[in-house]
């Protein structure tokens, strides 16, 4: 069970917040593929290292498992966490979204 | 100055010159048997034959594995190569039963795939700078 602290704290970042964008996108990717898309499609001048560094703290989270495949090793998004997010304040309510009254 | 010669290190030059002149398309320069078992052996493209060899250097040096081993985890590619259509090259590549690592990804004006080389090392396509 993911720590609710590890969960915010990874997603009170941008630039994680961007991994898991493009992870959204397609999952399952190196971490050369992750660099080149935060700096080609983001112009985000980050550090393989720092990249890295990024990619631990969603791993801590939950948010990010790595898969090894023969040599390699693909970044899949894991959004299952997320949902303690719903759980704890948007789906208490079964009956569903009320209008808020005037 | 002038870049003639690059090289990657290959675990078999045989399966190397299989799979850059049968699978990739480059055409064999030189062959010259180089020691007991080594070859000096380098290809180029035919669309430049007297362009820049890349060198299919065998990768018998102790720290070659741990350097390449580093960079593939990691989906690091060693060289990049030009093509005038990424996509199309990755469905020719693919339907060779070559592997990627990474699918074409279009990326602003560039478009890029990487792909094994089966002989240790990862290698680019992108386009080719219009």
């Amino acid at each position: 069970m993911v720590v609710a602290d590890d969960l915010f704290k990874a997603l009170a970042d941008p630039t994680r917040r961007t991994i898991l964008d493009e992870l959204a996108e397609k999952s399952g990717q190196t971490l050369f593929e992750i660099c080149s898309r935060l700096s080609m499609k983001h112009q985000l001048g980050i550090s393989r290292q720092a990249v890295s560094q990024h990619l631990a703290v969603l791993e801590a989270a939950g948010l990010v498992e790595t898969r090894r495949e023969g040599r390699y090793k693909f970044h899949e998004l894991n959004t299952a966490p997320l949902r303690q997010i719903a759980e704890r304040w948007l789906v208490a309510d079964t009956s569903g979204p009320e209008k808020s009254t005037p | 100055m002038k870049i003639h010669l690059t090289s990657v290190f290959v675990d078999d030059q045989a399966k190397a010159e299989h799979f850059y002149t049968e699978i990739l398309g480059f055409v064999k320069k030189h062959d010259v048997p180089v020691g007991e078992k080594d070859r000096w052996l380098t290809v180029v493209s035919p669309e430049e034959p007297e362009g820049t060899e890349l060198l299919l250097e065998p990768a018998g040096h102790p720290a070659v594995k741990t350097f390449r081993d580093a960079l593939v985890q990691e989906g690091i590619p060693l060289a990049q190569f030009a093509v005038d259509d990424v996509k199309a090259e990755y469905q020719r590549l693919h339907g060779l039963g070559v592997r990627f690592t990474q699918e074409p990804l279009e990326m602003g004006p560039v478009t890029t795939a990487v792909f094994d080389d089966t002989c240790g090392n990862l290698i680019q396509i992108a386009t080719k700078p219009q």
